[in-house]
């Protein structure tokens, strides 16, 4: 890479644009290994291909996205912070039984049910930028339409409304974050404790926020938008505006100029499907578990106690 | 009880968050204001040097938006949710009591460490970077080894840092012993222990390297050594040793 001197005083990174053709594929084949008495896989040799993330191209060049979000930024946001993660995650999970898993995989298993492991943060941050980017386009912004305005207005009241919330929630992420708008199915997971009348209605877009590199994914709901904001995300082209509130003006621009409504539209027919067919799922489940269940309930009423609650 | 806030000052003093009513005060505010209720604003401290005076290693830009912009945001809406909770609690209102302790921390934790860090940085040729020597250095010795030992401890916590945070080289009040801590987003030291004392912080904010170090905080870490200010340390710790 060649460092040039910027008027900032600091060092450019030049890096070569990503080719704009179509998403390559995260993944290329893993050779069979020699299992070794640890348990774990040794390659041959001559294996020298292993399953790795790669560093995805940006679905646009580098200055598509100016003035909102300047070819410098990207460099550095992309070819530097997501780089990195992506490099990190790999030397972590290289070698481990993570090694090959789809990112998401990777990214519940290392969240390790709140007691996150080393290489969570990095898994977790490659996910959020590759969202991130996918969720802006050139020329973005614009109103949704169609299933998502529906039930924008049905759970915000309006458009103007969630925007707001949304704005709200990224401003009042003290720290680093993300603020996001996520589809989030009413489901109670404790026990045995169902929902008794399940509908769709349930199904609620909702808009929160998360610290550093916390996802909703781990709450089980499905991510439809989100915003970085890390510093990083809008130092270098809102900061040196002179603008009192730099952070509360780029998520304004986001929103307004960036946000790619048909992405988050798509996103949103899948969450629903995806919530019906769990939803089938789960139903499918309790039929199975009926009849193990009478044959609990018989043993209560064989037992001396009065137990007039089971019947 | 009246709320006091942090009256920014370039002194040495223990930056604690509730100073002690001060007599004359009460006197010269007394009966005009509501409820006999007052608090000082918090303000903006000078620095003791130019911007530019740290260059290379911190740039004058990144030090003007750091100061100027930043640190007074910190100031301004610490003392706007300071305004909020008077009323809040002439009235009575807990809730908004509540509501308001984040935005308190958040703010008020931004004011306190950055003024310590001002104090804790110094130009080269003011002294900046120079070791530390007598007690603390002896201290530094005993606890952690050498003062490179120390060295490298700090950076090490303050890159594995996720997010936004601090680290602190921490004095006990009580055991006398230092240490290292980390602190995320604006939590001031205390919040790690009631009696650790800051002797030096820190800022591993994004926003006090990006636009010269970008991503690579590790060099920003390695680089601020030469413009510690060793003697603010010093001081603080032999006053709270003596």
């Amino acid at each position: 890479m060649q460092h040039q001197a910027t008027s900032y005083g600091a060092f450019r990174m030049s890096t070569p644009s990503p080719p704009i053709s179509t998403f390559l594929g995260a993944w290329r084949k893993k050779r069979s290994g020699i299992k070794t008495e640890t348990g774990g896989i040794r390659l041959p040799r001559h294996a020298a291909i292993v399953a790795q993330l790669e560093l995805k191209p940006l679905p646009y060049s580098l200055d598509c996205l100016e003035p909102h979000m300047t070819r410098q930024t990207l460099e550095w946001h992309w070819g530097g912070h997501h780089r990195a993660h992506v490099v990190r995650l790999n030397s972590l999970i290289a070698g481990t039984d993570l090694d090959g898993k789809g990112l998401e995989d990777i990214l519940l298993a290392t969240y390790n049910k709140g007691n996150p492991l080393p290489a969570f943060v990095h898994a977790a941050q490659v996910w959020n930028h590759d969202f991130f980017w996918q969720s802006i386009k050139p020329n973005g912004g614009g109103q949704p339409s169609g299933k998502l305005m529906e039930l924008i207005e049905r759970d915000f009241g309006s458009f103007d409304k969630m925007l707001e919330d949304f704005k709200q929630a990224a401003v009042t992420q003290f720290g680093s974050g993300w603020a996001w708008l996520a589809y989030k199915a009413n489901k109670l997971d404790v026990g045995n404790a169902v929902n008794p009348r399940p509908s769709e209605k349930d199904n609620r877009l909702v808009v929160l926020k998360s610290p550093n590199a916390i996802n909703p994914l781990i709450w089980n709901y499905a991510p439809l938008l989100a915003v970085d904001v890390w510093e990083h995300a809008y130092y270098l082209d809102y900061e040196l505006l002179h603008l009192q509130n730099r952070r509360a003006d780029f998520v304004s621009v986001f929103v307004e100029k960036l946000v790619s409504w048909e992405v988050v539209s798509h996103r949103l027919q899948i969450a629903m499907e995806q919530a019906v067919e769990t939803g089938r799922e789960e139903m499918r489940e309790d039929d199975d578990e009926e009849v193990p269940r009478s044959e609990t309930v018989e043993m209560y009423l064989d037992s001396e106690s009065d137990d007039s609650e089971t019947e | 009880m009246a709320f006091r806030a942090l009256f920014a000052k370039k002194t040495l003093t223990r930056v604690s968050a509730f100073a002690p009513v001060s007599a004359s005060l009460d006197r010269c505010l007394g009966s005009s204001l509501r409820q006999g209720r007052a608090f000082t604003v918090a303000s903006l401290p000078d620095l003791a040097y130019d911007y530019g005076a740290l260059e290379p290693v911190i740039s004058g830009e990144i030090m003007r938006l750091h100061h100027q912009k930043h640190h007074q945001s910190y100031v301004t809406n610490y003392n706007n949710a300071l305004e909020q909770l008077d009323a809040a609690i002439a009235k009575g209102d807990a809730s908004a009591v509540v509501r308001l302790q984040s935005a308190i921390k958040f703010n008020g934790g931004g004011h306190i460490n950055h003024t310590i860090f001002w104090q804790n940085l110094k130009p080269v040729n003011e002294g900046g970077g120079e070791s530390p020597h007598s007690s603390l250095g002896w201290a530094i010795d005993a606890d952690f080894g050498s003062l490179e030992a120390l060295m490298q401890k700090i950076n090490a916590e303050g890159a594995a840092l996720q997010g936004s945070g601090w680290v602190w080289l921490a004095l006990d009040e009580t055991s006398k012993k230092l240490s290292v801590e980390t602190t995320a987003n604006q939590d001031p030291l205390v919040t790690k222990g009631a009696t650790l004392i800051p002797l030096l912080g820190i800022d591993v904010w994004e926003h006090a390297y990006y636009l010269q170090y970008q991503n690579v905080r590790p060099e920003y870490l390695k680089n601020i050594w030469k413009v510690m200010n060793w003697k603010y340390a010093s001081q603080v710790y032999e006053k709270a040793t003596a």
